[in-house]
């Protein structure tokens, strides 16, 4: 099967999910309702509590801050969506159909996870908007915050992989929902999406500091100028080289999960 | 002519249940077989191998001329698969649900998008094409998900339960469609719990039951196995009917079968008319009042009562009922 092949394939799956995305708006604007309540909770509730590194609970200066870490949350649960996605295709015998057809196999879970990027960039337009609307900017040249959005959709992509393949052994939507719910909302609060890291106890703030969802955010808030002035260097080799530490975890989630969320989709869709 | 689908000793074992236990199967090209047993027999499974879609733990077969464990991919782009359920994404349209499927088997785009109009018309979804399958009824999507099946004309078409959940019309629809095909000289596979299906649309029948081929033949041919005719009638009075069973079961050639609720008296006869007026007789002198008396030739049902020792899906439950007794 040659790679055009592949490529042609996945094009026509994701256009279907594409396709899926317009019919049922609803879809994408739950995705975005919770973010955005995040937003309007941290920003006027908690934000008045929390201090920023160098700003004494400045809420303005907490809300630029905070924008990084929503728009990581929100694409890491975009990202979920590739499971229940192909969970309910499972249910629904579409994927059997897909299996029957002389199609390349790998196309199947390409095309869902690049229809899950164009869902996730719908996502972070919507809250980007948002964020202006709170009061958040973007203080950096063009190049730097285009390769901000990038980071966030590339760890978003290699984690709809590792989704991919969860989907395919769990074939239930809603057990997909709710692991995910479960594994990702520790993840995403254990980091400093939406505290300084200083305020951690010992043990909790390592992980954090190790935490990838910590550094994509970290990487996002460098890159879109959004670090408080007088912030300290951060701690930790991590979060010290965030670009780099991310792309990482880009890498070998990507490595790992695209091979074994296709062998599943091969061996075990089948019941 | 050669032999469409072959499989030879086809093993499928689940953790602690055997769904298929040596199932062996030959269709010639061009024809259709029917492959009939109750739920949970086995037929999904045995689908489900020769469409690639599962790997056997023993056995080999062959579909069109490929070794369907060996060559999965080439077995794919000659066979048309509609399932128990109909796979079609209820967020497309009709047209985009076959185009996307005629894409998919790499016929261009052109090509993918006459093919969907073509097969639109001639399942008489065409006023529909344009709206998300969601919309269907059940017969339809049934339609649309045969004629996903049929995008690349293939030679080779499973067809697996294709009336199952659908209304008396839709059902006649649906075996029109069948027919059509089978005229046109593609082979079908089809299963189903329908007896009256297999014997339509059938040349062939193969009866499975706990994962293994238990009788085959054309329709003819099973119901020979079971013996000639039946003598069938309907009492006026339940309370007589355990009288009429004696006085009647001397001129049977097997174990007659009583239905209290029915008041109905069955029993495989082998005389013909003599014995029906020989009956007549006896019942009279014994002031036996009948509502119905008839001889028939057997049916399917007969077939697998007498082939499984149960009757088929209708009797079911209560199947399982009496069989739990029994443990």
């Amino acid at each position: 099967m040659s790679a055009l092949t592949v490529l042609s394939d996945a094009n026509v799956v994701a256009k279907r999910n594409i396709i899926k995305i317009k019919r049922v708006p609803d879809l994408l604007v739950f995705t975005t309702l919770s973010p955005i309540m995040f937003v309007l909770l941290f920003a006027y509730v908690f934000g008045g509590a929390i201090s920023v590194p160098g700003g004494d609970a400045d809420p303005e200066l907490y809300r630029e801050y905070l924008m990084a870490g929503i728009f990581a949350q929100t694409v890491i649960f975009g990202a979920t969506i590739t499971g229940a996605g192909l969970a309910e295709d499972v249910k629904k015998g579409i994927i059997d159909r897909f299996r029957s057809l002389p199609m390349a196999p790998s196309a199947v879970l390409t095309g869902r996870t690049l229809s899950d990027v164009v869902n996730n960039v719908l996502v972070l337009i919507v809250m980007s908007l948002t964020g202006l609307l709170v009061g958040w900017r973007i203080h950096t040249s063009f190049w730097e915050a285009a390769g901000g959005y990038l980071l966030l959709i590339l760890f978003a992509y290699s984690i709809s992989w590792v989704f991919a393949w969860i989907g395919m052994l769990v074939p239930s939507p809603e057990v997909v929902n709710n692991a995910s719910f479960i594994v990702i909302f520790p993840l995403t609060f254990i980091a400093n999406t939406f505290v300084p890291l200083e305020s951690l106890p010992g043990p909790l703030r390592t992980i954090a500091e190790w935490n990838p969802v910590s550094t994509v955010t970290q990487a996002a808030r460098e890159l879109f100028g959004n670090i408080p002035p007088g912030t300290p260097k951060p701690t930790g080799w991590p979060l010290q080289h965030p670009e780099l530490y991310t792309s990482i975890w880009v890498l070998v989630f990507l490595v790992v999960f695209v091979p074994v969320a296709n062998a599943q989709y091969r061996h075990s869709t089948s019941r | 002519m050669t032999d469409a689908i072959v499989a030879r000793g086809l093993v499928k074992k689940y953790k602690d249940v055997t769904a298929l236990d040596g199932v062996d199967l030959v269709v010639p090209t061009g024809s259709v077989l029917g492959l009939l047993g109750p739920n949970g027999a086995g037929k999904t499974t045995t689908v489900r191998i020769l469409t690639t879609l599962l790997r056997p733990d023993a056995g080999s077969a062959e579909v069109a001329g490929v070794d369907v464990l060996a060559r999965p991919s080439a077995v794919r782009r000659k066979i048309g698969l509609s399932g128990q359920y109909a796979a079609v994404d209820e967020y497309l349209t009709g047209y985009e649900n076959l185009e996307m499927v005629g894409r998919l088997y790499h016929l261009g785009r052109k090509r993918a998008q006459a093919r969907a109009r073509e097969l639109l018309a001639s399942f008489r979804l065409e006023d529909a094409a344009d709206r998300p399958a969601r919309t269907y009824s059940g017969g339809m999507r049934r339609r649309l998900d045969l004629a996903g099946a049929l995008v690349a004309d293939p030679p080779v078409l499973f067809l697996d339960e294709p009336t199952t959940g659908l209304d008396p019309r839709g059902r006649t629809d649906m075996w029109d469609v069948i027919q059509t095909l089978a005229k046109g000289g593609t082979t079908v596979m089809l299963t189903t719990q329908y007896l009256e299906e297999a014997d339509l649309l059938a040349d062939e029948i193969v009866v499975i039951d706990h994962g293994r081929v238990i009788a085959q033949g054309t329709s003819d041919e099973l119901k020979r196995q079971v013996g000639g005719e039946r003598l069938e009638l309907v009492v006026q009075d339940a309370t007589r009917l355990a009288r009429a069973r004696e006085v009647l079961e001397p001129l049977g050639v097997g174990t007659p079968t009583v239905d209290e609720g029915r008041r109905a008296f069955v029993m495989p006869v082998s005389g013909g008319p003599e014995v029906l007026s020989e009956a007549l007789r006896r019942l009279e002198a014994e002031q036996i009042g009948l509502d119905d008396v008839g001889l028939r030739r057997p049916t399917l049902d007969d077939v697998f009562l007498a082939l499984t020792g149960r009757a088929t899906q209708e009797d079911e439950n209560d199947q399982l009922e009496t069989s739990g007794a029994r443990r």
